[in-house]
């Protein structure tokens, strides 16, 4: 769980251009972490690529914070 | 009434230097920016020089995420533009920014950013290519990107004529100052093409200059052994401004434009016309513009690019054009340092014109030896020169037979007619 939260976690600061201690759980990323849609797009992109899924748009849809990316991961691996 | 039009800034990202100081000092020294490609692996390319960027840091200039989001010639443009901003000692916040606009030129774009893609396109499949793509790769997003930076909301366009798309630009943008559209325009031109696909078109052309072992010397405009020009990139980005609006608040006056004139040669795809027509239509349009007379001109900072026919037909359009005076102005090609910026060559020889007049100092054509016996004008050789200049004209020429001249002359608070 911590190694998976960190590796997502790593992901979203490259892609977001954020620090590190912003990335926590309930960060939501557009009010948070200031993501606009072409963000959320990439990131997803990158969490298929990093953890070798396929996320649906339906599923991708319902991803809207930090901890939910993660519980998503964690599921689906 | 015409407003008159005046340049009270300048920033710049060259071959030759990441600010004015650096580059305006290499260019009146006489220092070439050519060196070995070191962007991506030649091997196999007839020509394996050019003159690139050095040491540019985006993050000096760019939020880094902002950064990740442009394509390399969108950088240079928003950094050139910062530069050029401060240098023009602009405070955004006390003037009217929907009376402010960009007109930048771009020959090819985010290209890049384009062949990045299509690999990932051909290798991983239409799911993996980036959501940023299109907007890193269109050619309007340096534009676009200045205009989002500064929060400029006047016109905001980008023109495309290759190698003239930033002296079109600039005289885009001269005119919406002068017909009181916009009291700002930042324009000028940046461009990125040193990339494996794109050098390997050039390299298919024959365009570029093939003196591998000799990068320095490889950029010879009007010597007699130019081979083809040497691929650049870069940004130049000048501050257009009506001269009350500059007078106003009190700015810098570095030099004022006062003529554009643009034609096409409507002859071949790349071939210039064998009468050099489109060339002295262009520069007589940019002298009738600024109401000039042919032997006012001081100085031409030529196309100039290397090539065994540009650099003749150029000669041969000048001479048309002044007649007897061809023999008393002074005329440049600052290529021979920089190589050929492409479409941000233009707003890069613009600025050597404003800086020569407001500096009485004519940068060189370096590695002009052995001059070609058809190129018998005075091309400042090797050496920069002083002089006491009034008028400056600078010409571009393009792929598809575009050709663009403007009219740069000292600033004088009283000027006739």
């Amino acid at each position: 769980m911590a190694d998976i939260f960190d590796r997502v976690k790593d992901i979203i600061v490259e892609q977001l251009g954020v620090e590190p201690e912003d990335v926590k759980p309930e960060a939501s990323f557009v009010d948070d972490l200031g993501a606009d849609s072409l963000d959320i797009v990439e990131l997803v992109m990158a969490l298929e690529e990093a953890f070798d899924l396929q996320i649906p748009d339906e599923d991708a849809e319902k991803i809207h914070k930090v901890g939910e990316a993660v519980q998503y991961v964690l599921d689906h691996q | 009434m015409f407003k008159r039009v005046v340049i009270t800034g300048i920033g710049m990202v060259t071959p030759v230097g990441n600010n004015l100081e650096d580059c305006w000092g290499n260019l009146t020294g006489g220092i070439s920016g050519v060196g070995p490609i070191t962007r991506f692996d030649t091997t196999g390319y007839s020509s394996t020089i050019a003159a690139e960027v050095k040491n540019f840091k985006p993050a000096d200039f760019i939020d880094r995420k902002e950064a990740r989001r442009m394509d390399r010639f969108t950088q240079y443009a928003v950094a050139a533009s910062r530069m050029a901003i401060e240098n023009a000692g602009l405070d955004l916040a006390a003037i009217d920014r929907t009376r402010a606009g960009v007109i930048l030129g771009s020959g090819v774009g985010g290209i890049e950013t384009l062949e990045e893609q299509h690999k990932v396109l051909m290798g991983r499949g239409p799911g993996r290519v980036s959501p940023i793509f299109i907007p890193m790769m269109i050619a309007n997003m340096a534009s676009g990107q200045v205009g989002i930076n500064f929060g400029l909301r006047g016109c905001n366009v980008t023109t495309t004529s290759a190698c003239a798309s930033s002296a079109n630009a600039l005289g885009d943008a001269f005119k919406i100052i002068q017909h009181g559209q916009a009291d700002i325009m930042i324009s000028g031109g940046t461009e990125a093409p040193l990339t494996p696909l794109a050098v390997a078109g050039f390299c298919s052309m024959k365009a570029l200059s093939t003196r591998n072992d000799d990068p320095a010397g490889a950029s010879r405009p009007f010597d007699k052994g130019r081979d083809g020009f040497v691929i650049a990139e870069g940004s130049v980005i000048l501050i257009l401004e009506e001269m009350e609006h500059a007078l106003n608040r009190g700015a810098q006056i570095l030099a004022e434009i006062t003529g554009y004139g643009a034609s096409c040669d409507a002859y071949h795809i790349t071939a210039p016309d064998p009468e050099g027509r489109g060339a002295a239509q262009s520069m007589r349009a940019a002298m009738a513009d600024a109401r000039l007379a042919p032997e006012k001109v001081d100085y031409i900072n030529a196309h100039g690019t290397s090539t065994d026919l540009g650099d003749k037909l150029e000669t041969m359009a000048i001479k048309e054009v002044f007649g007897e005076h061809a023999r008393q102005l002074a005329v440049s090609s600052t290529k021979s340092m920089t190589g050929h910026l492409l479409g941000a060559a233009g707003g890069l020889e613009t600025a050597v014109c404003v800086l020569a007049i407001k500096n009485s100092l004519i940068p060189p054509t370096i590695n002009l030896i052995e001059p070609d016996p058809e190129c018998d004008l005075d091309y400042v050789p090797n050496t920069a020169r002083q002089a006491d200049l009034a008028v400056a004209l600078t010409n571009s020429f393009g792929f598809g037979g575009h050709n663009a001249t403007l009219v740069i002359e000292r600033y004088v608070a009283e000027r006739e007619s």
